[in-house]
């Protein structure tokens, strides 16, 4: 299982094996090793000095120097200078309870032998991957989906309910994964496996204030200092490391903060890495070389042209090992590559930003829209969303009765606990139109976000409306889409750890107790967080708008140039021979793209949906298929 | 008339935006909107249509919901403009 896994620890390889006694279960730890904290003395599975215990841990322990501080002061001895051995020391001492402890981004399996049982345990918000199957009566778990395919007998089917909500909110549901019978531990749980079954609980998850206190009196300076020494030391604790950190700049607020305070701590020179576009609406390269002058670093960049997408796709499918609406995967996947290029195996970004300090366009826009509800009949309100939304040229041209239309702006809707996602959920879901007769049977009527309605937590309701807003997006597409599509599996797929101070728990847990005027002010997005890093940052960087990263959908694949793989893919009898889209629908959306460089939301979406889909098809389900009858 | 203008409206919509599949096509009160058969781009696309097929040109204050967000008020609209309407 985990020689498919090189990708991510290509360092080290170890295997440990606690055979079953009796009725008793026994285990089995596999681990490959990207080595970052600890020499040759923290190999892995690492046991514990009686030999009872034993982990497989990826990711890291921000905070083991003081945790290790700690147990050393109650009498505990360390034989490594790493963080794994931290899990091992606390677990002994606190058993499941350990986690609340632990800072960092982490996904481990720990075999406990004195209560002959195993612990799944995944970081609070998502950033390492662990998934879990049943087969034949044994418990598989790891990283990624691709190693359980390893297991005898064990065949990749595709989910359809977790393709709906695909096709829906970019990401299955967790626990659903994509593989049918396959689930993925939710961030912020644990679970526990033995004798008597296996039992999954939440050690902490994602809270805010009643509303009524969310507008009490805060004093803003007072949160500015707070919010710049929680961002300094989240940075700080993330660089460690035994092996040089690099940051990543996109040209944007949130890298360049990250970027600005890591450079202040590392003296050598901190290097840089950002992604360059061919296409003027999608680069940034003149903000990235702006932070890099004025932080003094040499940034070191990665091109990603159309065709490159198109070039890597199946590679970036093949990794995410989900179905995309987007491509933005792809420009990643380049970048890890040049990062380790250059050497670097560990870099910061600012990733999370946009979800605790309501960064994203989608907050915004929910704020117009109940401003617009308050008032139906106006005809000057609708017309902020066309501030909302510069780089979106149709809307620029819609009378303001027809942007309100679109954006459901409309009173009978504010009850609505998705109000904030409804347009962009209704829009993602237009593209399951392509879905083929079969596939609308089997799915029977089953709508997606009724289940993210029902899994919905009983607090949400007595939330700020900004609150509900954050929720949805960091629990339904911060995990299972921008951390992991985008993030971790772009990164690992070139032996590259991505970093984000700005998950620190105790961030996360500063920003989401914040009245909601701190983060969105007026239509101000990150009031605080410009605030609080104006000094340290170019004036342009700092007062910048938010632009949202993307890069060219389904243009990359389409006109003269396009790949055969894609053409391979993409026909009508490749298309019926999977059986989940319809055909001739398939075949007309492709002769419009091919026609009309710039498709509508909905046909792009829909276009790298089915193209991602077939291709997840091609790689696990066919492979799948193979295996067995290779078998 | 009425019924023809709507007919080359479904027959449009079919074709344009459900890429063949009729069974997705909404009744005609629904909103095309609401369901999802029309975004920002399909409404200029949607008046490109009435245009070049009815021949008139709609200005930019009548491309508002009340007249372009269902088949009956889309035909009611072309109506209202060419009352020879399905002829054209």
């Amino acid at each position: 299982m985990g020689k498919v896994l090189v990708h991510r620890g290509p360092d080290d390889r170890g295997i440990f094996v606690a055979p079953a006694e009796g009725r008793e279960v026994g285990a089995g730890l596999s681990h490959v090793r990207l080595s970052i904290v600890g020499g040759a003395d923290s190999a892995q599975p690492m046991l514990s000095a009686d030999g009872s215990i034993a982990v497989a841990f990826n990711g890291e322990i921000f905070n083991y120097v003081e945790l290790r501080e700690e147990l050393r002061a109650r009498g505990r001895n360390f034989r490594t200078g790493g963080d794994t051995e931290v899990i091992l020391h606390l677990y002994e001492e606190m058993g499941e309870a350990c986690l609340s402890r632990l800072n960092g981004d982490f996904a481990f399996a720990l075999w406990d032998g004195r209560q002959r049982r195993v612990m799944l345990a995944r970081d609070r918000m998502g950033v390492r991957p662990l998934f879990y199957a049943e087969h034949a009566g044994t418990l598989y778990f790891a990283s990624e989906v691709k190693a359980l395919l390893q297991v005898p007998g064990f065949t990749a089917a595709l989910d359809p309910l977790a393709l709906d909500q695909i096709f829906t909110i970019w990401s299955p549901i967790a626990p659903r994964t994509i593989f049918s019978g396959v689930s993925e531990l939710e961030p912020g749980s644990f679970l526990i496996a033995d004798t008597g079954g296996r039992r999954i609980s939440t050690y902490w998850s994602l809270d805010f204030p009643d509303a009524a206190e969310a507008g009490a009196p805060t004093d803003e300076n007072e949160a500015v200092q707070k919010l710049k020494a929680l961002l300094e030391d989240a940075t700080r604790i993330r660089l460690r490391a035994d092996v040089p950190v690099g940051a990543c700049l996109s040209g944007g607020l949130d890298s360049s903060v990250i970027a600005a305070l890591a450079a202040e701590q590392v003296p050598k020179g901190l290097a840089t890495f950002s992604i360059t576009f061919d296409s003027p609406e999608h680069d940034e390269s003149g903000f990235q070389a702006m932070m890099a002058r004025h932080l003094g670093v040499r940034n070191h960049t990665a091109h990603c042209s159309e065709g490159d997408i198109a070039a890597i796709f199946p590679e970036v499918v093949r990794l995410a090992e989900k179905p995309l609406l987007r491509t933005a995967a792809a420009p990643m996947l380049k970048l890890s590559a040049r990062i380790r290029e250059a050497g670097v195996k560990v870099v910061l970004t600012g990733e999370g930003a946009d979800e605790i300090f309501a960064g994203y366009d989608i907050f915004k826009e929910a704020q117009v829209r109940r401003f617009c509800a308050r008032q139906p009949d106006s005809s000057i309100r609708p017309q902020l969303f066309r501030k909302l939304y510069p780089y979106l040229p149709g809307l620029q041209k819609q009378t303001p009765a027809t942007l309100a239309a679109f954006f459901g702006a409309d009173i009978a809707a504010l009850n609505d606990p998705l109000f904030s996602h409804r347009p962009r959920l209704r829009a993602t879901a237009a593209a399951k139109l392509f879905f083929s007769g079969d596939l609308k049977a089997q799915l029977a009527g089953y709508d997606a976000t009724e289940e993210m309605v029902s899994s919905l937590p009983h607090r949400f309701a007595r939330w700020h409306p900004l609150h509900q807003a954050q929720y949805l997006e960091t629990r339904f597409l911060l995990p299972g889409y921008i951390l992991s599509s985008q993030g971790d599996r772009m990164a690992m797929g070139n032996g590259v750890e991505g970093r984000f101070p700005f998950l620190d728990h105790r961030l996360v847990e500063f920003a989401a107790a914040l009245p909601p005027r701190m983060k969105l002010k007026g239509l101000n997005e990150k009031h605080i967080l410009r605030k609080a890093m104006a000094d340290r940052l170019p004036e342009a960087i700092g007062r910048r708008v938010k632009q949202p990263y993307r890069a060219p959908d389904s243009r990359a694949f389409t006109g003269a140039g396009a790949l055969d793989y894609v053409r391979a893919a993409l026909d009508p009898r490749h298309i019926a021979a999977h059986g989940l889209f319809s055909p001739n629908a398939v075949c007309k959306l492709v002769d419009k793209c091919n026609a009309n460089p710039a498709p509508g939301f909905r046909d792009d979406t829909a276009f790298v949906g089915i193209l991602s889909t077939q291709l997840w098809m091609d790689t696990f389900a066919k492979a799948s298929t193979n295996a067995e009858k290779a078998a | 008339m009425f019924e023809m203008t709507k007919q080359a409206l479904r027959a449009f919509m079919v074709e344009s935006f459900l890429f063949g599949e009729e069974t997705g096509l909404p009744s005609d009160t629904e909103s095309l909107i609401g369901a999802g058969i029309i975004d920002s781009t399909g409404v200029l696309e949607l008046v490109a249509f009435i245009e070049d097929r009815f021949g008139f040109t709609i200005a930019d204050t009548d491309i508002v919901p009340d007249n372009l967000d269902s088949i009956d008020n889309i035909a009611a609209f072309v109506g209202r403009n060419i009352p020879n309407a399905a002829a054209a």
